[in-house]
């Protein structure tokens, strides 16, 4: 019987598998290979070796710039999503009333689109800085807050599910033995909830560090780089250069690839550390 | 089991295979019906300018019916021209017909840009001059001529005008920087009694909305140092500069900034179709931008602004002799056949620009519905456009002993530079960086940026 599944796996993998090559492998390599060359279309290349790769970093310091931008911005949106997050599906996890309307709302934003949200956060956090005469782009802190705050609420609705669909599914056995045991909340959550929803966490990192790395669309529409780029995060930074400059597009696409190893390297880590740290139930 | 899977795999793979039959079989149909046209091959012409789109389906329609060769104009959205060209032209069924922005834009297409010197409308373009060439060779026709000033609406104005104790008695009076500031000044301190919000709109800093600053307005300064030491602007000269009249530049942005109906602080993330609305719905006066503005003006709900009250006045920045200074006039839109098309293709695409500048039906779809004032002597002085603002650039390019300045923004060193300039001008209008630190940057930038220039 199981043999003659297996005759067929081949047959099973191939639609899936030829959809991966065209939409992402093929034009995956493709830009790889672009990255060495100097081009106006991609039909009409010239190669150029490691040229693109050495002006991606020395032309000016916007890329590097955008790096520590989003770096900061990635560190401090997975710590302030995730802790929001766990705590939402912690205080939705205790039979509240209301919980469903309040899980429905905050999952809400989750399903608006990011250059949609970022115009409305634009209108609102200048509607609030009008007060002190400026706007969002007045200063670089406000629209790096701003979109943290734009991150969060977009984000939080989405991992708030996962992490309750992780805490459902606790084995009550095992909290009960802890609870006869003696031990307190804290030490409840610390040393048996934690551990137990470990493989949620794995999921809701990785989905936020990914995410806040890549940000496009959202950076776009609330503050487009302003002031002086000084706002513009990595992915933003890669399309200024590809559309900036006659000739850069190399350039951009270099950096589109140094951006793709950076991300792979960091979700790698990421999924061993906390991977390394789940439990078996 | 297994005589369960068989079908249904197949039923699997039937349904892919009649996916790909389908769609397939649609694009033979549609090839089929191109070739069952008179003519064999037919015209692509990929159009820049978003605001006459509509009117692109409809001289297709009427080129199809008058020749029989088939048009196909695909329309790609406002400020993504490049982008759209440069996958566009990736295919194997790429554009015909494009356009270049100028001799930088030709820098980046020359591979795609054919010779146009043996076409019959080269022929009959007004000014040679203009058309983008290398070497011995045309590659780019201008098509439309375009101009922008200071637009205002002349009701307020008149209004103004009739108070007591009013700087000017007509808009003829102004025609330098002293007087219009003399009259924006007090035109501000008196806004309530005119019911307006400021003079000018405001000043569009949000990044990708700032052209009118970075690129049109800065054309003025630099085509005065560059006309004043009679540089040679097709040589290497250009790769420099020393931003000569930057306090001419600063000038009128102040003036632009201080009288505006919104603080200089808040322009960070305003539009240029913020200003253009504040215009039409009459709360400011005054406004920097070109004819093609009239579309949207026209176009905002509620708008007050009279069809005749809409005229132009140059923009002043205090240069000796500016009482004479015109508008600027010129073009960044230019014909290019692609190079890599089949030669019927690029005969029929040479045909058809020809067929739209000369023949009858071509120049009344142009005047009427296109708004373009065409560059060609096959148009008699008298055809020009119904719109008022493309009546008025007619009426300031034929004005006697009036010097139009050109536009000379297609020399600069490409959008990464006017993002950082625009990038300064705002958080110069925030406070935040001083005007010399704005010039510093500008001249350092325009040399990195013209040094970066691989081509």
């Amino acid at each position: 019987m199981q043999k003659s599944y297996r005759k067929y796996a081949v047959f099973f993998i191939l639609p899936t598998f030829i959809a991966f090559i065209i939409a992402f492998l093929v034009p995956f390599l493709f830009g790889i290979y672009l990255s060495f060359t100097k081009f106006t279309t991609v039909t009409n290349t010239q190669w150029v070796g490691w040229d693109n790769y050495v002006r991606a970093f020395t032309a000016n310091r916007d890329f590097t710039h955008a790096l520590g931008v989003t770096a900061a911005f990635t560190v401090v949106s997975v710590i302030s999503v995730n802790l929001l997050a766990f705590g939402l599906a912690l205080l939705l996890t205790r039979g509240i009333r209301g919980t469903n309307l309040f899980r429905t709302v905050f999952f809400m934003p989750n399903l608006i689109g990011g250059i949609v949200l970022g115009y409305i956060w634009q209108l609102m956090i200048n509607g609030l800085l009008l007060r002190a005469g400026v706007d969002i782009t007045y200063d670089p802190k406000y629209g790096f807050w701003g979109l943290v705050v734009l991150m969060n609420w977009q984000m939080i609705g989405y991992m708030m599910i996962i992490y309750i669909a992780g805490l459902q599914n606790l084995p009550g056995d095992v909290l009960e033995a802890a609870e006869i045991d003696g031990a307190s909340p804290w030490q409840k959550l610390r040393h048996v909830t934690i551990p137990m929803v470990m493989p949620s966490i794995t999921i809701c990192t990785f989905l936020t560090l990914t995410n806040s790395f890549k940000l496009f669309d959202q950076n776009f529409a609330l503050t487009a780089g302003a002031p002086m780029k000084k706002t513009a995060m990595l992915a933003l930074d890669i399309y200024n250069t590809f559309y900036g400059r006659v000739g850069d597009e190399g350039v951009g696409q270099a950096k589109a690839v140094v951006f793709f190893l950076m991300v792979a390297a960091i979700a790698f880590v990421q999924l061993w550390t906390t991977r390394s740290r789940e439990v078996e139930q | 089991m297994k005589k369960r899977i068989v079908p249904l795999l197949a039923f699997c793979l039937a349904l892919t295979l009649a996916g790909c039959g389908g769609s397939g079989g649609s694009s033979g149909a549609s090839a089929g019906s191109a070739v069952a046209g008179k003519k064999e091959g037919s015209i692509y012409y990929l159009n820049f300018k978003p605001e006459v789109a509509d009117v692109y389906q409809k001289v297709a329609a009427a080129y199809t019916e008058a020749t029989g060769v088939e048009l196909r104009v695909v329309t790609a959205a406002s400020g993504t021209y490049e982008q759209t060209l440069k996958s566009e032209m990736a295919k194997s069924d790429a554009p015909t017909l494009f356009q270049i922005n100028g001799p930088l834009g030709y820098l980046n297409w020359q591979d795609y840009c054919a010779d146009l010197s043996d076409t019959q409308l080269y022929q009959h373009l007004n000014d040679p001059s203009l058309a983008v060439t290398s070497k011995d060779g045309v590659y780019g026709i201008p098509y439309v001529v375009e101009g922008y000033g200071i637009l205002y609406n002349e009701a307020i104005l008149r209004k103004y005008f009739a108070m007591t104790g009013a700087k000017a008695a007509s808009v003829d009076e102004i025609n330098n920087f002293e007087k219009l500031q003399e009259v924006v000044e007090d035109m501000t301190a008196k806004k309530e009694q005119l019911g307006i919000d400021g003079v000018f709109a405001s000043t569009s800093l949000k990044p990708g909305e700032d052209w009118r600053w970075q690129t049109h307005l800065a054309n003025i300064p630099l085509s005065y140092e560059w006309s004043r030491s009679n540089v040679d602007l097709t040589g290497d000269a250009t790769r420099e500069i020393a931003f000569f009249y930057s306090e001419n530049y600063k000038k009128i942005f102040d003036l632009y900034l201080n009288n505006s109906t919104v603080d200089r602080k808040l322009l960070g993330t305003r539009q240029v179709m913020d200003s253009m609305a504040e215009f039409a719905l009459g709360r400011c006066a005054m406004v920097q931008n070109g004819n093609w503005a009239w579309n949207d003006i026209k176009g905002v709900d509620g708008n007050t602004v009279g069809e005749e009250d809409v005229k132009f006045l140059p923009v002043y920045t205090g240069m000796d002799g500016e009482e004479n200074q015109g508008l600027c006039i010129g073009t960044e839109n230019f014909f290019c056949i692609n190079a890599k098309a089949s030669e019927n293709d690029q005969k029929l695409a040479a045909d058809f620009i020809y067929w739209l500048f000369s023949s009858d039906t071509g120049k009344k779809l142009v005047k009427e519905d296109l708004g373009f004032i065409a560059p060609f002597d096959t148009f008699s002085a008298d055809e020009y456009p119904e719109d008022p603002l493309a009546r008025e650039v007619a009426d300031w390019m034929n004005k006697e002993g009036i010097q139009n300045i050109p536009w000379n923004f297609t020399l600069f060193p490409g959008q990464t530079f006017k993002d950082h300039f625009g990038g300064a001008l705002l958080q110069y209008a925030q406070g935040n960086m001083e005007w010399a630190d704005v010039v510093t940057q500008v001249v350092d930038d325009w040399k990195t940026e013209s040094a970066n220039r691989t081509v």
